[in-house]
């Protein structure tokens, strides 16, 4: 088993899309979560092969698209001071705020690094005892463990020099968010099948029954996908809605234990604003009182930054499944990868650049 | 290279004692001097270059001659498959291949950070040494500057070349037609990910190495089996995408590729995933791209995978006249998409 190939293989394929349109028998509208999903359906061109009845729309889960603006400026500010290391996963640092990114910052002499975990910031921090290491923890579940064992080690280890810019946000309130606006059009979800590796998907269940709808844990490969889409569009044409687990082979139903509970040592949930979509209740993480000591916030002490989101952007439609891409009217004009006038359009997950890069044939007049 | 000092080598501190280029060696006084008989001349030796005059005369035959130049400043200098000199003297020669040309003569320049070990220097010497040889091309002239600690990264090395192209070759946008195939060398995105793998300090189960290689000879066993070569080009920064992307906009033509026939190992694309790379965008050193009539393809492609750098290669599409400018690629799932000109670098994703 080598994990790629089975997953995209041809026959499977057809053999499934066959099915799906099989049993599309009405127009449903459904929406993937994750950014990661997005991705995949888009660069595969998976859309080109399932019935044109379906409506795929992309969901708030890009967490390079949902982190605020007033984060991306805060982490502009504090990578442009002298004592500081600041270290990111590589998407983050295109991400404009006001008037520049973290990869101007680093142009300018700034120490920004990109790294693949939060723990080798850690290290970065021992190494450097005379300055200031910061991590961008931005993400959904799925890098919440990783970021939680972070600040764990170094307040073991007694690494004061450390500190996280924290953004944490979570799958389920911005579901029942989606599903309680009188706008919403959803009426089938494909879960994020790593938020469930780590979370499990009992907390699904919950809303499947209070806003009837079916709920399909599915994972990230073309054929993960489709096998998703499969099981969503038979509970829906059988009128059911129920929480099912595409993703078996990774998910199990109370999830990764041992990860949730690094996440509960160091994290408690509050509020938290999701960019395109505003303040959602207990919809994200912020370090628990103890490990205050950690919080870059209030390391670097910053109070209230302004920011200004561009008029032309439509990203909260997007993010909430409202409004395709295509639809903007900024969309390949005003607003592009190298320009970027809103968030989705940056990240490579974005439901934004995902279009303009893979789908831009189809735009009438080819932007 | 300058004067010819090598009689007199009454050096106050003899160079043995240092074992790391210090500033001196870029003084153009005697310790320059002893730095290019002992590691440069020693290596590159040849008729043009040991005159070490102010340039190099050579002879030239009639016709068009190709000229390129390309710097390398890979970090790190040393990786799995080969090093920073090595890179160097393929890299012009590819250039120069990917012209029709018969690649002859390279300058190299080198800037030296203050502090690297002479060892270190010698190594990337001899297999740049032993990378003309390889190619058949002699490096007849150079230059040296040291630069103190911190302004440059160990090693930069600038290679320039001149070859000649037989006066039938004409490569050129505007001779890709309609209806011509594109094939590859071989597998995509090994130099970029052996690169990778040493960089980012990550450790995967296989080792994956560069393909750097010199492609003149492929290039002449390709002319061997068809002189309908229309275009020829090295997929090196920016990758397959961006290559093909430039072909379809200097052709003014639309460019097809099918998903399953291009050839990326195993091992290759697995780091990719993890890296959330698209191998499409990752460099290649000893690739090319060619695009050349429907008619002869196939015998070209035979004759292609004869040679031991070109044993993977593959049609992988063709020239349409639909889509003008724009990359379109059939998904082995039986999609299609648009593969675009990337933005930037590729940047590691967070999930």
């Amino acid at each position: 088993m080598k994990y790629l190939d089975e997953f995209r293989d041809p026959v499977m394929a057809k053999t499934l899309s066959e099915k799906i349109h099989t049993v599309t028998t009405r127009p449903w509208t459904i929406m993937e979560i994750c950014g990661g999903q997005t991705h995949s359906i888009v660069k595969s061109g998976l859309e080109n092969i399932l019935p044109d009845t379906l409506s795929i729309v992309h969901g708030p889960g890009c967490p390079v698209c949902v982190t605020p603006l007033e984060i991306i400026e805060k982490a502009i500010i504090i990578a442009s001071k002298p004592n500081v290391i600041f270290t990111s996963f590589g998407d983050m640092l295109r991400v404009p705020g006001n008037t520049t990114d973290l990869l101007h910052v680093k142009a300018n002499g700034g120490d920004v690094r990109v790294v693949y975990s939060p723990l080798d910031a850690v290290a970065i921090a021992q190494k450097n005892p005379d300055k200031e290491v910061v991590f961008f923890a931005v993400g959904f579940e799925t890098t919440a463990p990783a970021n939680a064992m972070a600040v764990w080690q170094a307040h073991k280890n007694n690494v004061k020099n450390f500190s996280i810019l924290c953004s944490h946000v979570l799958v389920p309130p911005a579901m029942e968010a989606l599903l309680s606006s009188s706008s919403n059009r959803v009426q089938g979800f494909l879960a994020a099948g790593h938020v469930c590796t780590v979370m499990g998907y009992e907390e699904y269940f919950p809303l499947a029954k209070k806003y009837n709808v079916p709920i399909v844990v599915t994972g990230f490969e073309p054929l993960d996908i489709l096998h998703g889409i499969l099981m969503l569009v038979t509970q829906l044409e059988e009128g059911r809605h129920e929480v099912e687990n595409q993703y078996a082979r990774v998910v199990k139903r109370e999830g990764n234990v041992s990860a949730q509970e690094m996440i509960f040592n160091v994290f408690d949930i509050s509020h938290r604003k999701w960019r395109g979509i505003g303040e959602i209740p207990k919809s994200g993480y912020r370090l628990k009182e103890k490990f205050a000591l950690y919080d870059a916030e209030n390391k670097f002490s910053l109070g209230l930054v302004e920011v200004q989101e561009s008029p032309l952007c439509i990203a909260g439609n997007i993010l909430r499944g409202l409004n395709k891409p295509f639809e903007c009217s900024a969309f390949g004009k005003q607003c592009s990868p190298d320009h970027p006038l809103g968030a989705p359009m940056v990240s490579s997950e974005g439901a934004c650049a995902a279009y303009y890069n893979y789908r831009r044939q189809e735009v009438p007049n080819n932007v | 290279m300058a004067n010819d000092i090598s009689q007199d080598l009454n050096c106050p501190v003899p160079m043995s004692e240092y074992s790391t280029v210090v500033l001196a060696h870029g003084g153009g006084g005697k310790m320059t001097h002893q730095l290019i008989e002992r590691v440069f001349k020693k290596y590159f030796t040849n008729e043009h270059l040991d005159l070490l005059h102010d340039g190099a005369m050579v002879p030239v035959k009639e016709g068009r001659i190709a000229i390129t130049t390309d710097s390398y400043v890979v970090s790190p200098i040393t990786f799995p498959g080969g090093n920073i000199g090595e890179l160097a003297v393929n890299g012009t020669v590819n250039d120069l291949a990917m012209c029709g040309a018969h690649p002859q003569y390279l300058s190299a320049s080198f800037i030296l950070e203050e502090g690297l070990a002479l060892d270190e220097l010698e190594r990337i010497v001899a297999s740049m040494s032993e990378a003309a040889k390889k190619a058949g091309v002699a490096i007849v002239t150079g230059d040296t500057k040291v630069v103190p600690r911190s302004k440059a990264d160990k090693i930069f090395i600038t290679t320039s070349g001149v070859g000649f192209i037989p006066k039938e070759r004409n490569i050129h946008p505007n001779q890709i037609v309609v209806g011509d195939k594109i094939i590859v060398s071989g597998t995509l995105a090994d130099h970029g990910m052996a690169i990778m793998s040493v960089r980012e300090g990550l450790e995967f189960e296989s080792e994956i190495a560069s393909d750097t290689a010199a492609l003149n000879g492929l290039v002449e066993a390709m002319y061997q089996a068809s002189p309908h070569i229309h275009f020829l080009r090295d997929p090196t920064r920016g990758g397959l995408a961006s290559t093909l992307n430039e072909i379809a906009s200097s052709s003014n033509k639309g460019i097809q590729i099918a998903e399953q026939s291009i050839p990326v190992k195993t091992s290759v694309r697995s780091a990719c995933e993890i890296l959330g790379f698209d191998p499409l965008y990752v460099a290649n050193e000893g690739k090319l791209i060619a695009i050349a009539a429907s008619s002869d393809a196939e015998k070209i492609l035979t004759a292609m995978k004869r040679h031991p750098f070109g044993k993977d290669s593959a049609i992988i599409g063709e020239i349409i006249q639909a889509h003008v400018g724009v990359v379109v690629m059939q998904t082995t799932i039986g999609g299609e998409r648009v593969v675009d000109m990337i933005s930037g670098e590729q940047l590691p994703r967070i999930c």
